[in-house]
């Protein structure tokens, strides 16, 4: 009999090629994603002139710098156009496979991932994206790395890591009509802060997880690293199972009915420890905007902008200060005072066909009285959504439907707001610039987004579809 | 990798809680080679006036020559990029101390030999104000010691990355010298996760 572990250490024990006194665990990898931002590190093995030691297990995408609003590199810009070329080079040279720019499946790598059966439940997954976190929906291990180690994982399959201490994080109860994963990702942020889970991989549990399904729990675990964690898991399920079933690069036949068995397994055991357990009232859970400028800025819409004077503790006193200063705010203002200037829907937090169907179904038969842009997060959800006709009413709702990337979220392919504009955001980070120098981030829900576009302002998403109701 | 043993240099405040490393460098800049160095990056955004001219009040601007970094908690939150580092390192810092560190950042930082150092936060407060009023740190990784700021403050690092700082060392290296433990251990997982496995795709390159 063993003693009872989680379902992290489960997976870190299956994987650990040699334990080090130390404390350190050389950590076998089973999925490793690059892309365009991983230059550096192919640099890196150039200049020692190695080679990829196992190409068959890493997976290239073009997601960061992809223009959205042509597939022509020639008509892109060059600076761009020449970062997505350099990926195409790279992996060329190492023969490792790509989803290229003009690939059918090209999206953003988070989404991608699950879509194509390269995630797994009980893998170790690793990419030079903060967001790898997301994976974990699934039940494995996944969190983004930096270029010396994606280089080191290029070289060698292999990475050095202490194991993390473990947390979780129980969503007691169900969650109110129109709220979604992404308010509870932020309320849970709010709740510890953004440095809150430094240190720990998370396990959300609890039944309002278990009611979420796999695009829900994508979300959840996306926003992990922005609580600090190192990765965020959910225990695999029927729900992840039946997600997986067909997928292109999953198993299938018997090699899926084995797995299954394993995978069965993974659950932590009752009797496990944590280091650390957080308990939020899942049904208390209101929608949820960020005010700020780092996602632990987070309130309930029918809120107030904090003020910086009622706050005790100096130094958050003086962020609480900043961040006002550089949003625009008035301490006391309400949120759904607050009036934007566009909105973005997309990214690897919620740019899946269930956020543009919730997002859809808010802007039916409505206009948006400020201009936006939707970026599915696949190719192959753009063709979904066409399919079901949600393209058609994003732009009767005066939205711009375009390709898939990382986009707006990150600005790198040239989407950027102007400097001063106020978006209403579908995205994971709020930080000064993060979509142009000067821009200003809300983030929330793609249904709260759509509310925002139809208010032209912050709004609670229920009393516009309470509107119709 | 330049071994960081002790280290006695003009300091700069940040006080500053959360500075991302969209701040340290802003995501436009990452698609240059590091070979034409970062230094210019660095919180780039921050430092600047509307018009695009240095602030001469932004703490870094008015620090010239300061190789140690104080500032406030959660030092290095966001996103993966190395190019944090590297727009820190270019620019002639060697260590960063702050109450918290994101965990990535702070791992990107050892790799470039750039120490992450931590202190509870009236310590960085303490710092803040004693590099504000112009102190030179004296940063002692082998002690453990930040000195030059009233009496010596102790500061915490994992004990991997101190001895990995203090000699320099490579992690690609290293794990090369245990080549047969992960061929060895890559055998028997095909054979027990076959599940788990991909296979390489004719002809490589594009899928």
């Amino acid at each position: 009999m063993t003693a009872p572990r989680t379902l992290f250490d489960k997976i870190w024990d299956r994987h650990v090629v040699h334990d080090r006194e130390d404390g350190q665990s050389l950590l076998w990898i089973d999925r490793h994603f690059v892309h365009e931002g991983s230059h550096h590190a192919f640099a890196k093995l150039r200049e020692r002139g190695a080679r990829v030691s196992r190409p068959e297990l890493t997976i290239g995408i073009a997601d960061h710098y992809v223009p959205t609003r042509t597939r022509d590199l020639g008509r892109a810009d060059p600076q761009i156009a020449d970062m997505v070329r350099r990926l195409e080079r790279n992996t060329a040279d190492q023969g490792v496979r790509l989803f290229g720019l003009n690939d059918p499946r090209q999206g953003i790598v988070h989404v991608m991932g699950p879509e194509q059966g390269f995630t797994l439940p009980g893998l170790t997954m690793v990419c030079g994206d903060s967001h790898t976190s997301t994976h974990g929906a699934f039940g494995t291990i996944a969190f983004g790395i930096g270029a010396s180690e994606v280089a080191h994982v290029l070289m060698t399959q292999t990475l050095w890591q202490r194991r993390p201490k473990r947390m979780r994080v129980r969503f007691d109860g169900r969650l109110a009509p129109g709220i979604t994963a992404k308010d509870m990702a932020l309320a849970f942020i709010a709740t510890v802060g953004a440095d809150g889970a430094r240190g720990h991989a998370i396990e959300y549990a609890g039944e309002a997880v278990r009611g979420l399904s796999m695009e829900g729990r994508l979300t959840l675990c996306n926003l992990s690293i922005e609580s600090g964690g190192r990765c965020g898991m959910v225990a695999p399920d029927e729900t992840a199972f039946a997600f997986v079933k067909g997928r292109p690069y999953a198993p299938a036949g018997e090699a899926f009915d084995r797995a299954v068995e394993a995978w069965a397994a993974l659950p932590s055991d009752a009797e496990a420890a944590f280091d650390r357990e957080v308990v939020i009232d899942a049904a208390a859970i209101a929608p949820t905007v960020t005010w700020g400028v780092s996602p632990e800025d987070a309130l309930p819409i029918d809120g107030t902008v904090p003020d910086p004077a009622r706050i005790a503790d100096a130094s958050r006193a003086a962020h609480a200060r900043e961040a006002i200063d550089y949003m625009g705010l008035r301490p006391g203002q309400r949120l759904t005072d607050v009036a934007v200037d566009r909105v973005f829907i997309g990214s690897c937090t919620n740019a899946r066909i269930e956020d543009l169907r919730a997002a859809a179904a808010v802007l039916k038969g409505r206009r948006a009285a400020v201009p936006g842009l939707v970026s599915p997060g696949s190719m192959i959800v753009k063709a979904q959504a066409e399919q079901e006709g949600l393209d058609r009413i994003f732009t009767e709702a005066g939205l711009e439907w375009v390709a898939s990337g990382c986009s707006m979220c990150v600005g790198m392919n040239g989407d950027i707001a102007a400097p001063g504009e106020r978006c209403a955001s579908t995205t994971n980070r709020n930080f000064k610039g993060r979509q142009g120098p000067g821009a200003r981030t809300h983030l929330m829900s793609p249904a709260m987004v759509a509310a925002a576009a139809v208010a032209g302002r912050l709004a609670d998403v229920r009393e516009i579809l309470g509107e119709t109701a | 990798m330049q071994p960081f043993v002790e280290l006695t240099a003009p300091a700069c405040p940040l006080p500053l809680s959360n500075v991302d490393t969209d701040q340290l460098i802003p995501a436009r800049f990452m698609s240059r080679p590091r070979a034409e160095g970062y230094g210019d990056f660095l919180l780039h955004d921050l430092r600047r006036e509307a018009g695009g001219a240095l602030d001469p009040d932004f703490p870094l601007n008015a620090h010239p020559g300061a190789k140690i970094l104080v500032a406030r908690r959660n030092f290095g939150c966001g996103s993966s990029r190395e190019a944090a580092v590297y727009a820190l390192a270019d620019f002639g810092f060697a260590c960063v101390i702050a109450p918290s560190f994101g965990d990535i950042f702070a791992s990107n930082a050892v790799n470039n030999g750039v120490l992450p150092a931590t202190v509870e936060e009236a310590e960085a407060e303490t710092l803040l104000a004693a590099v504000g009023a112009g102190a030179e740190l004296t940063v002692d990784l082998a002690a453990q010691e930040i000195r030059g700021a009233g009496p010596a403050l102790r500061f915490t690092v994992d004990p991997v990355w101190r001895t990995k700082l203090l000699n320099g060392w490579d992690d690609v290296d290293l794990t090369l010298s245990h080549a047969e433990a992960i061929a060895a251990f890559a055998t028997a997982d095909a054979a027990a996760r076959p599940w788990a496995q991909l296979r390489a795709e004719r002809g490589g390159g594009s899928a």
